[in-house]
């Protein structure tokens, strides 16, 4: 999981939801609501980033150390990858 | 009654015209001509309002899309708008070309009709002989494009020993994802239900598949049900609720709260030839009609679980208690249940094989 370099697969995609004011992941069927870490998560995939490197980002963003961050990175990763919208 | 929350999907009949003559077709038994289709302007203009009105995905469906000609253009305005377009499609009028230039034009998801596993008895139940084999080919276009591919498999005891089978097929064709969608008992499939409808034990067994399958195929495909509700306990809640997340444009301009709709009498619905869309989610007769809780009747009135389910499909209620208000006969609660239950029972058993293919009245 951590050298991987996620990305979001064609038919995939962030949207600002400008009626509801928010930030949606669009997928085939589903419409993801997403929290403001799930949101920094989903801009860095664009497989240029490793998990590792991504968690290292988002701990530096949010004062924490990457050693908090990363399990929830890597569960998100795996719970968006297990519903095929994230390629890892 | 506050103002209801904006809808985040808008399925668009762009026509009723199709080659494939599916007997559970979710189309109404009357079907709309191509001489009062809307044109494509209008349908541009729908789709602004779609997205100002808080749409976020659009669902192009039919009918067959495909077999509009100004496709590519709605497709590509629905990308300068930047809303999320899924093509459902059984795909025989596609080919590579098509699917390319559709994808080049902003297209974001396929949705592929499958009918079974067996070429001769998927060509035999859409009515099209040589469509499956055309369908294999379109799918493997779509996935050569990049673009997700859902293979979409409609259930009933014709093909409900296959869903392993279709799974297979869907996960050989590079597809993210498969529904299995049991056939869901409204205008065609209920005028063939003694056709389609499975057995109890089918069912059981066909969800028991489905989960094993999930549990197996964890990450490489995505298995969506839509179950069979006459074996159900409990009554599905209709569309997420009467007009609370989606609404459906009918070929000739119609907005209705579900595909179904249309069916229950005594409701008028709006077109966008003469109201904007805003105004029809907003305050039409119609959408409200079942939006708030007030119409209903017992045993639902009382019921604990009326807030999740909303009384069930008010359409479904209609269909077979004649009232619309009525609690949904799928719910074991329903008087109506028993006798529901039993048609099933007894349809299932007796094996009548031959279908009303879906046709455009002469």
């Amino acid at each position: 999981m951590a050298n991987c370099r996620p990305r979001l697969p064609r038919g995939v995609r962030l949207r600002h939801d400008r009626v509801r004011d928010r930030w949606v992941l669009l997928a085939p069927e589903r419409i993801f609501e997403l929290d403001e870490i799930g949101l920094e998560i989903l801009k860095r995939c664009d497989g240029s980033v490793t998990a590792e490197e991504m968690s290292a980002a988002l701990a530096a963003a949010f004062g924490a150390s990457p050693e908090e961050v990363r399990p929830d990175v890597e569960a998100f990763l795996k719970d968006f990858a297990d519903k095929r919208v994230v390629d890892l | 009654m506050n103002a209801p929350s904006p809808p985040i999907g808008l399925l668009a009949e762009l026509t009723h015209r199709c080659p494939l003559q599916c007997p559970y077709c979710s189309n109404p038994l009357h079907l709309d001509r191509r001489s009062a289709e809307l044109d494509t302007a209008t349908w541009k203009q729908v789709f602004s309002e779609a997205d100002a009105l808080g749409v976020l995905q659009l669902h192009l469906s039919g009918g067959e899309p495909t077999a509009r000609a100004d496709l590519l253009e709605l497709v590509s305005h629905c990308a300068s708008l930047d809303l999320y377009t899924n093509l459902i499609t059984s795909g025989v009028l596609l080919d590579r070309d098509k699917v390319s230039a559709l994808a080049d034009a902003g297209l974001d998801h396929v949705q592929l009709s499958l009918q079974d596993i067996d070429p001769v008895n998927a060509d035999q139940v859409a009515g099209f002989r040589g469509g499956h084999a055309r369908k294999l080919k379109v799918g493997e276009a779509v996935v050569a494009t990049g673009l997700p591919l859902t293979v979409n498999a409609v259930i009933h005891r014709r093909n409900i020993g296959s869903i392993e089978a279709m799974v297979e097929l869907a996960l050989g064709m590079g597809a993210r994802r498969i529904e299995i969608a049991h056939a869901q008992y409204y205008g065609w499939a209920l005028r063939n239900r003694a056709a389609l409808i499975p057995s109890y034990q089918q069912v059981v067994e066909a969800d028991e598949t489905v989960r094993r399958l999930r549990a197996v195929h964890s990450g490489r495909i995505v298995i969506d049900s839509v179950v069979s509700d006459y074996y159900a306990r409990f009554p599905k809640a209709c569309m997420g609720g009467w007009g609370s997340r989606a609404l459906n444009v009918t070929p000739s301009g119609k907005v209705l709260p579900c595909h179904a709709a249309e069916t229950i009498a005594g409701l008028v619905f709006d077109r966008v030839t003469e109201r904007s869309l805003h105004d029809i989610w907003n305050s039409s007769k119609a959408f409200n009609a079942y939006r708030e809780l007030d119409w209903m009747e017992e045993p639902c009135v009382t019921c604990d679980r009326k807030d999740s389910c909303r009384g069930g499909c008010r359409c479904q209620a209609l269909a077979i208690t004649g009232s619309a208000t009525l609690a949904d006969p799928a719910c074991s609660l329903s008087p109506h249940n028993t006798a529901l239950r039993g048609s099933a029972v007894r349809e299932s058993a007796a094996l009548e094989d031959s279908f009303a293919y879906r046709r455009i009245e002469a």
